[in-house]
């Protein structure tokens, strides 16, 4: 894979269409950006604040604007941000490439790439969660949600109990990355 | 071409996979779903994968589908499990509402 990347960069570079500072600043400013990843933020704000969580269900991109986090990478995207409940667990996948809301989650893990990921979490959801960890009650529905067109989604764990004298940002370090797609929950002592 | 289907009605992907590039999953083929959300018009990635123009292209009416996954792995479970996809209208057939 690097060597193809190398040889693509040494040819658009000898034909004039891009020079390795473009690319380098480039690269930079994407990996800047996802450094300040949204996700946990939104999450804390939703966590604290109901009106807050009202509209992020109807309508997570105007959310997103509210507290300030651009969705936009290349291209203007949909956002639709899914809830956990006591009877519903929510995952995210792309089975047919690797969606994900880079600006919400920062780079995507890459398990979350690998084809065993992709094909099985539709298949045999809770083997996989269990893998990661999480078990759940049989009678938890599991709802997968399948990135194949223009939505991106995020899902919206459960606030852990004993954080009801938490502050927003010391919500927000609970947030993980994992459970943003669904392979773990929230936990109150899960930033240490 | 318009919006064929709304919130709640009852749906069926289509059976076969076109020779070229689709977003319709093939483990979501001829299966019966429910459309659980409507998102506008969207160019068909179909269409733009053989190179035609996003100006020049079909742009179609994208669901939420929502199945069941007893429909989808053709099995018995006793453990909920749902598995949603994002489709194009032309991936999709009417379904007369089962029961």
């Amino acid at each position: 894979m690097a060597s193809r990347v190398g040889a693509l960069v040494a040819k658009l570079e000898a034909k004039g269409i891009v020079r390795e500072a473009e690319l380098d600043a480039a690269v930079e400013a994407f990996l800047l950006s996802t450094q300040r990843a949204g996700g946990p933020a939104l999450v804390a704000r939703a966590w604290v604040d109901p009106a807050f969580r009202a509209r992020l269900f109807a309508d997570a991109n105007r959310a997103l604007d509210e507290i300030g986090v651009d969705m936009t990478h290349w291209a203007q995207v949909k956002l639709r941000a899914v809830e956990n409940t006591d009877r519903v667990h929510n995952v995210i996948v792309c089975t047919l490439c690797s969606c994900y809301p880079v600006s919400l989650l920062g780079p995507s893990p890459s398990w979350y790439k690998s084809l065993a990921y992709r094909s099985r979490v539709v298949r045999e959801p809770r083997a996989v969660l269990a893998e990661f960890g999480l078990k759940l009650d049989p009678g938890i529905e599991v709802r997968v949600w399948d990135s194949t067109a223009e939505l991106r989604y995020v899902v919206i764990p459960r606030r852990p109990e004993g954080t009801e004298g938490l502050g927003e940002a010391d919500l927000a370090a609970l947030v993980t990355r994992d459970s943003l797609i669904g392979t773990a929950v929230c936990r109150a002592n899960s930033a240490g | 071409m318009t919006q064929r289907f709304h919130t709640g009605d009852a749906v069926r992907t289509r059976a076969a996979n076109p020779d070229g590039h689709t977003r319709l999953p093939r483990y979501l083929c001829g299966r019966r779903g429910t459309v659980e959300a409507v998102h506008g018009v969207y160019p068909l990635p179909d269409e733009r994968a053989r190179g035609i123009a996003l100006t020049s292209c079909t742009k179609e009416a994208l669901y939420t589908v929502v199945f069941d996954g007893r429909e989808v792995w053709r099995e018995r479970s006793s453990e909920p499990l749902s598995i949603s996809a994002d489709l194009w209208d032309c991936y999709l057939e009417p379904e007369r509402a089962a029961k």
